[in-house]
C-alpha cells in the first residue's frame, strides 16, 4: 500500500511525457489524484478498524503507536502523525488537480497576455506542468512516510526540485526571479539540514560505540545516550534548514516571491502541502530532542521562532498592496503559529495539529479564490479590486468567508484550534507568549480585514470586472466552496476518527 | 597516512582561498571539482576503505561532483557567455581577509566540538566547517547567478567533507539519493540561469528585484 502510495503519482508523472498521451494528460492527472485519496481513505477505515480494539480503553504502550503499515524494511512506515499530514496532501491535491482542469483550460486556447507588462506568456507545456504535480505528490507522500532522516531529507529536496519548474510556470521576468530565489534558497537550507544529519549521526556514536544508522525507531532508542552538544547542534541546522523551507522568519524571504507568481493551484499546494512537511521533518526530530531529554531545549527555540515568524508576517501584511502577497505572509504567520504551539507543548500540541488540517484547507481555497480573482480582474493589486461582492458575488463571498476564516473568525475551525493553542499557553503559565500571540493575531486580523474590505465592498471600478469573455470552470468555483464549507464543518463539529487520530498523533509527541 | 591527510587538509584550505580571490569563472570551477576530488579520496585513507561497496560509492560520487557537475556549470557558462565576475559586492582583497577571518573563527570553534570517537579526524572538523562559511560567503558576496551555483556546490563539499569523515556508516542508498537530488538541483539551477539570460541579458541577480513589497 504505502508504494503504491508513492509509485502510482510518480509512473503516471512519468507517463505523461508519452507522445500521444496529449490532452489525456489531464486526465490522468485527477484520476491519479482521485486514487490516491481512495488509497489514503481505505488507510483510515483500516485504522478505524485497529482503533475499535479495546486497546484504546487500556491506554496504548508507546510503541504500538504505528498504524502496522510499514514497507521496505522499516525504512518506510505509516504513524498517525504521518497519516495526519497525508491526508492533507491527498485532499487539497484532488482540489488543485481539478482546479488545474480549469486553470490549463483557458491557459491554452489562445495566447496569454500578462497583465501586468502586456507580454505573451510562453507558458510551459501541459505535460512538465502535469508531471511536475505528480512528482510533487509522489515526494510529499514520501516525505510523510519516511522513517529515516536521510530518505526524509531525500524527498524534501525533491519536493523543491518538482515544485520549481511549477513556479517558473510562466517563464516570465517575474516568474524567474521567484524560481531562482526559491531553488537557492531553499536548496542551501536544505544543505543545512544535510550537516544537521550528520552532526545527529555523531551524536550517537559515543563513548566509542558504533554509530546508529538514522532509521528513527533506532535514534529514539539511543537518544537517552546521545552527546548532548552535537544533538542540540543538530537540532538548530535541522530547524534553520527545514525552517526555511517550512517559511519560518527570518528565513522566509522566497516565501511571498515564490507564493505570488507561482500559478493559483500551485500557490495553494506550496502553502498547504509544501509549508506542512517541512514542518513534519521539525516535529520527528523534536521527537528524537524528547527522547533524549532536551525536548524543552527545543521547544524553547521553537517558540523563538514561531512568535518571530508571527509578528514578523503580521508587521509586513499591514501594508501589503498585493493580495497574494498578502496570502503568502498569513501563510508564514500561520507557520509560526504551529511552530509556537508546538513549542508550547501540553493542549497546544493537539491544537497545533489541528491548526495545520485546518489552515491548509482554507489557505489553499484562498489561493484558489485569489487565482479566480486575478483571472477576472487582472490585477494582484488591492486597491484596483473594488465591489467584488457586486461584480463578482460568488468569488466575493468566498472571498470574505475565506478571509473571515484564516483570520480565526468564530465558526471556523481556525478560531478553535486557535483558541486551543492559546488555552494551552495559559496552561501551562506561558503568559507572555500567549500576549504576543494575540498581539500577532490582531495584528493580522487588521491587516486582512482592511484589505477585505477596500476589495469586498464598494462600487467596482469602470473597466474592470468579469468580461464577458471570461468563463469560470466549474471546478474554479466547487473547490474552494467544498474545502471552506469543510472547515466551517470542522469548526461546529469535530469528526470521530479525526479526533481521535489527532489525539493519538499528539501522543507520540510528547 | 597522517601526512596524506594533513596534505589533502592544507590543499582543502588553499583551494577555498582560490575561490575567494579568483575572477575567472572557469577556474573557479576547477577549483570546485579539484576540491571534491579530494574529498572523495577522504575515505580511502581511514581503515574504512576496504569494503568494496565503499569503494563503488566512492566512484559513483567522483564521477558527478568532480565530473559531471563542473560539466554542468561549464555548459551554463558557455551559453551565457559570462567569463567574468565583474565587480563582486565585496572585492577579492577583502574576500581573501574575510577568509582568513572565518578560518580562525572555525578553527576555534571546533574546539567545541570535539568528536566523541576520539579524535581520529579532528583536523577535519575546522575545515569542514570553513568549506562550508566559504559558499555561504560566495552565495552572498558576488552577484552573477554562476557564481551563486558555484557557492552552493563549496557548500555542499563541506557538507559532504563533514559526512564522509564521520558518517561513513550511511547505507548507499541515501548517499545515491543525496547525489541524485544534487544532480538535479544543478542541472534546474543551469536551466533557470539560462531563461534569466535570455530574459534581462545577463545573470546579475543583485539587478533582479522585480519582486518586493508593497507600493
Amino acid at each position: 500500500m504505502l508504494w503504491a502510495l508513492i509509485l502510482l503519482p510518480a509512473i503516471c508523472g512519468l507517463l505523461v511525457f508519452l507522445p500521444f498521451i496529449g490532452r489525456a494528460s489531464r486526465v490522468i492527472l485527477v484520476s491519479a489524484s482521485i486514487a490516491h485519496l481512495l488509497m489514503v481513505t481505505s488507510i483510515w477505515l483500516q485504522v478505524r478498524g485497529l482503533m475499535s480494539a479495546p486497546l484504546i480503553a487500556l491506554g496504548l504502550p508507546d510503541n504500538s503507536l504505528d498504524i502496522g503499515m510499514t514497507a521496505a524494511g522499516g525504512w518506510l512506515a505509516l504513524d498517525h502523525l504521518s497519516l495526519l499530514f497525508l491526508s492533507i496532501i491527498s485532499v487539497l491535491f484532488l482540489g488543485a488537480s481539478l482546479y488545474s482542469l480549469g486553470y490549463l483550460g483557458p491557459e491554452r486556447k489562445r495566447r496569454i497576455i500578462d497583465y501586468r507588462d502586456e507580454l505573451h506568456l510562453n507558458n510551459q507545456p501541459d505535460a512538465v506542468f502535469i508531471s511536475c504535480l505528480l512528482l510533487f505528490l509522489s515526494s510529499t507522500t514520501l516525505v510523510t512516510t519516511a522513517r529515516h532522516m536521510g530518505i526524509m531529507w531525500i524527498a524534501i529536496e525533491t519536493t523543491t526540485l518538482a515544485t520549481t519548474p511549477l513556479i517558473f510556470f510562466h517563464r516570465n521576468a517575474r516568474s524567474l526571479e521567484a524560481a531562482w530565489k526559491y531553488l537557492l534558497l531553499c536548496s542551501v537550507g536544505i544543505a543545512m539540514a544535510m550537516l544537521g544529519n550528520f552532526f545527529l549521526a555523531v551524536a550517537t556514536a559515543r563513548g566509542g560505540m558504533e554509530e546508529t544508522g538514522l532509521l528513527i525507531p533506532d535514534l529514539l532508542a539511543v537518544a537517552p545516550g546521545m552527546s548532548p552538544n552535537w544533538l542540540k547542534a543538530a537540532w538548530l541546522l535541522m530547524l534553520v534548514g527545514y525552517g526555511t523551507k517550512m517559511g519560518l522568519a527570518p528565513m522566509h524571504s522566497w516565501l511571498p516571491d515564490a507564493h505570488s507568481e507561482a500559478p493559483s493551484p500551485v500557490s495553494a499546494l506550496l502553502s498547504g502541502a509544501l509549508l506542512n512537511c517541512a514542518f513534519l521533518a521539525i516535529l520527528r526530530m523534536l521527537g528524537i530532542l524528547d527522547a533524549s531529554g532536551m525536548g524543552d531545549f527545543g521547544r524553547h527555540t521553537l517558540i523563538g521562532f514561531g512568535l518571530l515568524s508571527i509578528l514578523w508576517a503580521a508587521m509586513l501584511m499591514i501594508p501589503q498592496t498585493d493580495y497574494k502577497r498578502m496570502l503568502a505572509y498569513s501563510s508564514v504567520e500561520h507557520m509560526g503559529i504551529l511552530a509556537t504551539g508546538i513549542g508550547i507543548g501540553g493542549l497546544a500540541t493537539s491544537g497545533s495539529l489541528f491548526h495545520a488540517v485546518n489552515h491548509s484547507l482554507t489557505k489553499g481555497a484562498l489561493f484558489l479564490v485569489a487565482g479566480n480573482i486575478l483571472a477576472t480582474f487582472k490585477t494582484k493589486n488591492i486597491n484596483d479590486v473594488r465591489g467584488l461582492l457586486r461584480s463578482a458575488p460568488v468569488q466575493g463571498v468566498l472571498w470574505v468567508a475565506g478571509l473571515l476564516a484564516i483570520t480565526g473568525a468564530p465558526p471556523f475551525g481556525l478560531f478553535f484550534s486557535e483558541l486551543q493553542i492559546l488555552r494551552g499557553a495559559i496552561q501551562t503559565g506561558h503568559w507572555v507568549v500567549a500576549l504576543l500571540f494575540l498581539a500577532g493575531l490582531a495584528l493580522a486580523f487588521a491587516a486582512m480585514l482592511w484589505a477585505l474590505v477596500r476589495m469586498a465592498w464598494g462600487s467596482p471600478i469602470e473597466g474592470t470586472g468579469p468580461g464577458t469573455n471570461h468563463t469560470h470552470s466549474v471546478f474554479s468555483e466547487a473547490v474552494p466552496v467544498v474545502l471552506l464549507v469543510a472547515v466551517m464543518l470542522l469548526g461546529l463539529w469535530m469528526p470521530g476518527p479525526l479526533a481521535e487520530v489527532i489525539e493519538l498523533a499528539t501522543r507520540g509527541l510528547r | 597516512m597522517q601526512t596524506i591527510l594533513e596534505l589533502l587538509a592544507i590543499c582543502l584550505i588553499l583551494l577555498n582561498f582560490r575561490l575567494l580571490g579568483a575572477s575567472r569563472l572557469r577556474s573557479c570551477v576547477g577549483a570546485v571539482a579539484i576540491q571534491a576530488l579530494a574529498l572523495n579520496l577522504l575515505p580511502l585513507l581511514s581503515s574504512a576503505g576496504e569494503n568494496w561497496w565503499i569503494i563503488a560509492m566512492m566512484a559513483g560520487s567522483t564521477a558527478i561532483k568532480v565530473i559531471v557537475l563542473p560539466a554542468l556549470v561549464l555548459r551554463a557558462i558557455d551559453r551565457t557567455k559570462v567569463v567574468n565576475e565583474i565587480e563582486p559586492l565585496v572585492g577579492y582583497t577583502k574576500s581573501l581577509i574575510i577568509g582568513a577571518a572565518m578560518l580562525a573563527l572555525c578553527a576555534f570553534a571546533s574546539r567545541r566540538l570535539t568528536v566523541p570517537l576520539g579524535g581520529v579526524d579532528q583536523i577535519l572538523v575546522p575545515i569542514s566547517l570553513f568549506t562550508i562559511l566559504t559558499g555561504a560567503f560566495l552565495l552572498v558576496a558576488r552577484r552573477k547567478a554562476i557564481t551563486q551555483v558555484l557557492g552552493f556546490l563549496v557548500l555542499e563539499n563541506g557538507v559532504y567533507l563533514f559526512g564522509v569523515t564521520f558518517a561513513v556508516s550511511e547505507p548507499w542508498l541515501v548517499q545515491m539519493g543525496v547525489l541524485l537530488d544534487l544532480m538535479a538541483a544543478v542541472f534546474v539551477m543551469g536551466i533557470i540561469i539560462y531563461h534569466i539570460n535570455r530574459e534581462f541579458d545577463h545573470i546579475d541577480i543583485d539587478r533582479l528585484s522585480n519582486l518586493r513589497d508593497g507600493r
